[in-house]
């Protein structure tokens, strides 16, 4: 590269090297690298940049939504700085609050954007959006601020001075907020500002964390059971052989996973082939419920996720010398004991890297489960489609994104040190 | 088929055997969905179930009779194709400036370039429908080909860094000393090398895309549906003998995708091993 550059110095030849000056030289070869940089730098800038901007932005940004929560910061600005400044309300000053808050909810009422408020705030106590609606439609029609202002909000609803609402708002005042992380792990801020445990029948979340890891840790180990002997036929085979398996693990791999889930739903279902067959055999009589159950997520999971296990660790497998099995028994090993104690540590790095894979891919997964599973089958994934899409809790759905993300990236740092950086799917 | 080694005492063989069945149950598994699946497609019943009374093409006239149905098929293959046309340009030049040994922090700026393999779909999925609806570009088709190219470029680094790997960059600077120019090296000289590459990654970025549901599910408005998109609100609604007549077209493509991948990886170790 930069070939102008470098070859100067050489068209130069028909001149006496009088002029030589290494000190120009080396200078000449470092712009020449440093122009090498650059064009490295500048191949590479347009994929960075895509990623950077199409990618990573919106990443933060989403993660962004799970600790900054604005609205009634941008809303209600000067009300929400009074709430700030006192003390856990025990210091605030009631008439400068209610007065501030009524006239910045009469011009929200009438530009109709106390909206994401009442919703943000309906998050955290249920009961204002009614409020904020109620309040809004009396409050347009005051001509002036009432003199007391607190008389004129409890006259409207008592609510207005409830302190759990009031403490609600409290806890909104601030953009920056705790309350969608603490949320999405079965807590809360009490009103006297310290982290509780919400009320049981409000906990889900850490349910749902424990069934997503409950399920991935199934499938992972259902994946190792099954993937073993495979991985382990194909290492140990010849040639054709081995390529007539391969297409087995291979072509279901790239068949789409919308088409497997679909064919599990028809195999699996009432009146699929396995129940029709168990009832010709008379096993049962009444058909079993196969199907948008745990089981049914159990199997079609295990099914898209299973090549992921067999390929790295064939590729492992195959590298295995069988010289070392054939020592430890010549040596007087018991053959399961030189299994054991030869064969499968050293088959361990490719376990290990496919168990991970398996479950790193297991925790995010969405669609099976939703369309195998039933509803106490959902995982992480689903609810953050959920918050995102049908109850609109965009804060919440970051928070749960939040977790899911850092859960994947521990467990990909581990994947990384157990490949040692090379991720082989030894096809 | 079976190599049983004359050494092995009986019960090793019995062992040796039993995992046999066992792989080969498994892979049965594996299979099965497919193999159960692709003759349900060809029934003449509008039920999903065996025995099948009579074969007809029936549902495949209804699929290729359905405009919604031909709209998928045309959506998935148009966004696909120029996901992989911008996944293949920009992950191939960004593999010669990563393999350049003048680039600063190649790990770091590597890993960062193959986060969008890591991070789970849905995550991706929900920023880009934050980030795309700011820029109006949810329920277009830019929007689409963006967010699925951007899924497919790792694929495309991961190929071409490995094949450039491989590549003797003294031949660039032969080109160079010869007098050609960079650009007319790089296509006559580089692109031929490291094809093979290129092409495999991108076929695996084709298949993400045209795979793809969740990105598609927050990102498509109906005019974009795709194949995956439109058979995930067939599934949810009910499945009737479509699905497995779409379902058997899919595993054709994904059957004639991975052909594909198996020749040119063939053909490129044939060309290795001509090297050597």
């Amino acid at each position: 590269m930069a070939a102008s550059s470098q070859t100067a110095p050489l068209t130069d030849s028909s001149q006496p090297h009088v002029g030589f000056d290494p000190k120009k030289l080396k200078a000449q070869v470092r712009t020449a690298e440093r122009r090498k940089t650059l064009r490295a730098l500048a191949l590479v800038a347009p994929l960075f940049l895509f990623v950077l901007v199409f990618f990573l932005f919106p990443i933060g940004s989403l993660l962004e939504r799970s600790v900054n929560s604005p609205e009634f910061v941008t809303i209600f600005p000067q009300s929400a700085a009074i709430l700030h400044k006192s003390d856990n309300l025990k210091t605030l000053d009631e008439q400068a609050f209610y007065g501030t808050l009524f006239e910045e909810l009469q011009i929200a009422a009438k530009e109709r954007s106390f909206g994401p408020v009442g919703r943000r705030l309906n998050q955290d106590v249920t009961g204002f959006i009614s409020l904020f609606k109620k309040t809004a439609r009396k409050i347009k029609k005051e001509k002036q601020r009432p003199a007391d202002a607190k008389a004129w909000f409890l006259s409207q609803n008592e609510n207005w001075g409830n302190p759990t609402y009031l403490h609600a708002m409290k806890r909104a005042s601030s953009a920056w907020t705790d309350f969608y992380m603490l949320t999405a792990l079965d807590l809360q801020r009490s009103d006297g500002g310290s982290i509780i445990a919400v009320e049981d029948e409000k906990a889900l979340f850490v349910d749902i964390l424990i069934r997503t890891m409950e399920i991935s840790l199934g499938v992972t180990l259902i994946c190792v059971i099954l993937g073993y002997p495979v991985a382990w036929v194909l290492a140990h085979t010849t040639d054709t052989m081995r390529n007539i398996l391969l297409i087995g693990v291979l072509f279901p791999f790239w068949t789409s996973l919308l088409v497997r889930t679909a064919a599990w739903i028809i195999v699996l279902q009432k009146e699929g082939p396995i129940n029709s067959m168990l009832q010709s055999l008379h096993i049962i009589d009444e058909p079993l419920q196969l199907v948008f159950n745990r089981f049914g997520v159990y199997v079609a999971l295990t099914h898209i996720l299973l090549p992921f296990l067999v390929l790295p660790l064939y590729s492992v497998m195959k590298a295995i010398p069988n010289d070392y099995m054939r020592a430890a028994k010549s040596l007087g090993a018991k053959p399961w004991i030189a299994f054991i104690r030869v064969y499968l540590p050293q088959s361990l790095p490719g376990l290990s890297a496919g168990a991970i894979l398996v479950f790193i891919l297991s925790i995010g997964y969405y669609i099976t489960p939703a369309l195998v599973g039933g509803p106490k089958d959902q995982m992480i994934s689903y609810f953050i489609a959920f918050y995102t899409n049908n109850t609109i809790n965009w804060g919440l759905a970051s928070a749960l994104a939040f977790i899911l993300l850092v859960v994947t990236l521990v467990f990909y740092a581990l994947y990384q040190r157990v490949t040692g950086g090379k991720a082989g799917m030894g096809v | 088929m079976i190599r049983l080694d004359p050494s092995l005492s009986k019960s090793e063989r019995i062992s040796v055997i039993a995992t046999w069945i066992a792989a080969l149950l498994v892979i049965l598994f594996l299979m099965a969905p497919i193999i159960t699946i692709v003759p349900l497609s060809f029934t003449s019943d509008s039920l999903l179930s065996y025995p099948i009374p009579d074969w007809s093409l029936r549902w495949y006239e209804v699929l290729f009779g359905s405009d919604m149905w031909m709209r998928a098929l045309w959506n998935s293959l148009y966004i696909a194709f120029f996901a992989t046309i911008l996944a293949m340009i920009l992950g191939t030049v960004a593999s010669v400036g990563l393999t350049s040994p003048n680039f600063p922090f190649k790990g770091a700026v590597m890993g960062l370039l193959l986060t969008p393999m890591i991070v789970p779909i849905i995550i991706t999925a929900v920023a880009s429908y934050f980030f795309y609806a700011k820029l109006g570009l949810t329920n277009s088709y830019l929007g689409m080909i963006l967010a699925h190219a951007l899924l497919g470029t790792p694929f495309v680094v991961i190929t071409v860094t490995a094949t450039l790997l491989g590549f003797d960059s003294n031949q660039v600077r032969a080109a160079y000393s010869l007098g050609c120019k960079p650009i007319p090296t790089f296509f006559k000289i580089v692109v031929p090398q490291i094809q093979p590459g290129i092409i495999s990654g991108g076929l695996f970025a084709f298949v993400t895309s045209f795979d793809e549901v969740i990105v598609a599910l927050f990102m498509a408005g109906t005019e974009q549906f795709t194949l995956p998109r439109q058979m995930f609100a067939g599934i949810r609604e009910n499945i009737d003998p479509t699905i497995a007549a779409v379902a058997s077209v899919m595993i054709l493509i994904s059957l004639i995708l991975l052909l594909g991948i198996q020749w040119v990886t063939a053909r490129s170790e044939k060309l290795k091993a001509g090297k050597t």
